[in-house]
Formats: structure tokens, C-alpha cells, sequence
């Protein structure tokens, strides 16, 4: 009986376990690791935040802070507003991260989150604008990640979904003598979320197997990473699938599948959250 | 910006999982892309200059690859290798890398929302679109060689 140890052959450890199609912590191909998600002020505790959330997938700890700001609209585009999203990953998070500028991975991090924003239509900026071509809204979504462990984009995308839907933007007004914008901060209204999407990503093994959200483990053996993002009405947001190993339209259709059922599950936990929060 | 580094990080996986690195250890390959000009599918024609310069530089592949992008436009209709106009109209963008071996994607990328259905008949498309980039591929490969 050869002796497998997890430090000296990682790979080979893992495929004994594959064979018999589970995983080292005790996870099936397809089980998510448990998600918990505290939202706002009380559970949450960044009190300057307009809203804010902290998504454990596992041990991949996000937080995500929406801070709302004023701005006049760009010149070509008078009735919108901003989103403007950020991913950062600090060297506390893991090891591989060094401090100083932003690596790849949060910068790719940052554009998948923004496409994310703009392909689902979550929020329309024309919901953004306070007056056309004056005034409009600004939400800076700041996604910091804690602890790394894997499946970072899954933890962001519900974080930022959570704490865009604890935002209560002030009314504001521009009052007709002055010009100028009265921000009237005890009359609160919630942000409008259209659509709700949901990122469900998955490792690539040894060019067949697909396991679902991976560890960091599981992450850096794997072949390659698919991350499929929807919607509750069953509608694709994005397929990113960044190179890596091959995969027929059948495994990406088992993917989609698998990612449909997450959606479900994540819609219902949010609701559950925001609900147990709201003041009756 | 973002938006480079993103795209960058495609192009290098999609490289990276078909190149043979481990026929030459200790080195880096280096792949340099400058634009032009941009007159839509931006990403495909990257990726397919990409493969070409691999090509060309004689590196150990295990497939080639190629970059295809699908327009859907408002009213259903999939448009291959749209421009930038017909990008701007449509309401999703989908861009995949096909390996050559089994057309199985290597890549996949997409700008807007679509149906799960859609999605399948865009991929359907550019899978069968790929062989005629592969043939280009071939020409050209065939011209270059056959001058000297």
C-alpha cells in the first residue's frame, strides 16, 4: 500500500478521493461549503457604510461596503449615474499576496464584478439620476476580501448583492431658488434591485471532472476554472471561463444546470437574511 | 487599466493551456499584443493573432486555437464577427476560443445576458465558424512557407 501525503504528491492525494467522487473535507463534486451572510449596520459593524454585508463561503471571508456620494453626470450620458465597484485583495487575506499596487487577480476581480453589474442590469443607472445633467447618485462597492480560501468571485458577487440591498439612498432635492441639492437624510428610500444574479464557479480536474466551488487547495491543482453567473429568471449574466482546459457544450450545459439550483438556494438564503433584519 | 489586465489574464490561460511548457523549462515566453485599430471583435482577433504567433515562433502545442465572436441581436438573430456598430445594437456579445483538436472551447467570455438556449446555438455557431478560421490558419501557414 503506497504511502499518498498531501504535502509531498498534493495531486495524486486528491484524485484518491476524486475516484471515489468526493473530496477531502468531506464535500460531494457538487456541494457548496456552508454560506453565511450578515447584513448592515448591527450584524455587519461598518457603521459610515450606506450599506454593507460579510459573505463566509467556507473559509473565504468577503466583506463589502456601498458608500453613495454625489457627482455631476458624465456629458454623454446626462440621465446616469455611477457604479463604480472594486475588488481588493490585501496581503492579509494569503500569503501570496504582497502590499502595494493591485495584482492581476483582484484587477480581473474588479472587471468580473463590473461586467457582472452591467450584464444582469442589477441596478440601472438611470435609477442613479437625481436631476438630468445636475445631480446623480455615485455608489462606491468596495469588496475586501479577509481570508482567502478559494472561490473568491462567488463570496464577492453575493456580498456586493447583499450589501447593495441594505443601501437606503437620503432624498435628495435641488431646491428651485438656490440651485443648490438639500440632502434630506430621515427620509431614506431602498436602492431599486432588478435583477438578482448569483455566481456559481467551478474547477476543472485533470481536463474531465468539475467540481464545485473550490478551495484554494483545490484551486491551484486544478486545470482550469469556470464561473457562471445568473439570474432568477434562468438568463445567462456571464460565462467566464478564462482559459484553462477544454470543455465540450455538454459539461458547460452541466455547469449552467448546477448553477441554476445554486441560484435558487443563495436567493433563498438572502431573503431569509433581509428579512430577519427588516424592522417590523 | 482594469479592462486590460482582465483581458490579459484570458488571453494568458488560454496560451497557457495549450502551450507545452513543460518542453522548455526555465524560460518564459513573452507575447506581446499592440491594437491597431478596433473595428469590433477585438477579442477574437487577439486571440487568433495570438495562436498565429505561437504558430509562427515554432513553440510545442498540444492544439491551436481560435477566437470567434457572437452578436445576438434584438430580435434573436446570431451574427458572427459582428463590427463595432453591430456590438453597440446588439444586446449580448459572446466570445469563445475553439481548440482544434475536438472544437472544444477553451475560453469563453460574455458582454450582456442571454437564455441558456441562445448561448448553445451561439456556441454551436462558432464551433462550425472555427473550421474556416483553421483553414485560414492553414493558407496562410502554407503561403509563408512555399514563398521561401
Amino acid at each position: 500500500l503506497s504511502i499518498c501525503s498531501r504535502t509531498v504528491e498534493p495531486l495524486e492525494y486528491y484524485r484518491r478521493f476524486l475516484k471515489e467522487n468526493c473530496r477531502p473535507d468531506g464535500r460531494e463534486l457538487g456541494e457548496f461549503r456552508t454560506t453565511t451572510v450578515n447584513i448592515g449596520k448591527c450584524l455587519c459593524s461598518i457603521t459610515t457604510a450606506d450599506g454593507s454585508a460579510l459573505v463566509k463561503l467556507g473559509n473565504t471571508t468577503v466583506i463589502c461596503g456601498v458608500k453613495a456620494e454625489l457627482a455631476a453626470p458624465a456629458v454623454d450620458s446626462a440621465n446616469k449615474g455611477y457604479i463604480v465597484p472594486n475588488v481588493e485583495l490585501p496581503s492579509l487575506c494569503a500569503e501570496r499576496f504582497r502590499s502595494g499596487p493591485p495584482g492581476e487577480e483582484a484587477q480581473a476581480a474588479s472587471q468580473f464584478i463590473a461586467d457582472v453589474i452591467e450584464n444582469s442590469q442589477m441596478i440601472v443607472k438611470e435609477d442613479l439620476c437625481i436631476a438630468n445633467g445636475k445631480l446623480a447618485w455615485v455608489l462606491y462597492c468596495d469588496i475586501i476580501c479577509l481570508d482567502y480560501d478559494g472561490n473568491l468571485l462567488d463570496a464577492s458577487v453575493f456580498a456586493l448583492l447583499a450589501a447593495l440591498k441594505n443601501v437606503q439612498l437620503p432624498l435628495v432635492t435641488i431646491s428651485e431658488e438656490t440651485g443648490l441639492s438639500e440632502v434630506n437624510l430621515k427620509q431614506k428610500n431602498p436602492l431599486i434591485i432588478r435583477k438578482h444574479p448569483v455566481a456559481t464557479s467551478f474547477a476543472i480536474f485533470d481536463d474531465t471532472l468539475l467540481i464545485v466551488d473550490p478551495t484554494a487547495e483545490e484551486e491551484d491543482l486544478a486545470t482550469g476554472t469556470v464561473t457562471i453567473v445568473t439570474d432568477e429568471e434562468g438568463r445567462l449574466c456571464s460565462v467566464h471561463k478564462p482559459g484553462g482546459s477544454p470543455l465540450t457544450g455538454a459539461k458547460l450545459q452541466d455547469c449552467i444546470t448546477r448553477a441554476i439550483t445554486r441560484h435558487k438556494e443563495v436567493k433563498k438564503l438572502i431573503d431569509k437574511v433581509i428579512k430577519s433584519i427588516t424592522p417590523k | 487599466g482594469v479592462l486590460e489586465r482582465s483581458r490579459e489574464q484570458l488571453l494568458r490561460q488560454t496560451c497557457e493551456a495549450v502551450l507545452l511548457g513543460v518542453l522548455h523549462p526555465r524560460t518564459a515566453v513573452s507575447l506581446v499584443l499592440q491594437v491597431l485599430s478596433d473595428a469590433g471583435s477585438l477579442l477574437s482577433c487577439c486571440l487568433n493573432a495570438a495562436c498565429m504567433a505561437l504558430l509562427d515562433a515554432g513553440l510545442p502545442l498540444a492544439a491551436l486555437f481560435c477566437g470567434v465572436t457572437c452578436a445576438l441581436q434584438p430580435d434573436g438573430a446570431i451574427l458572427l464577427d459582428p463590427t463595432a456598430r453591430q456590438e453597440q445594437e446588439a444586446r449580448a456579445i459572446l466570445t469563445f476560443a475553439i481548440a482544434s483538436s475536438d472544437r472544444r472551447v477553451l475560453m469563453a467570455t460574455t458582454k450582456g445576458s442571454c437564455s441558456v438556449e441562445e448561448m448553445q446555438q451561439c456556441l454551436a455557431a462558432a464551433q462550425r465558424a472555427a473550421s474556416t478560421i483553421f483553414q485560414f490558419y492553414r493558407d496562410s501557414v502554407r503561403r509563408r512557407y512555399s514563398k521561401c
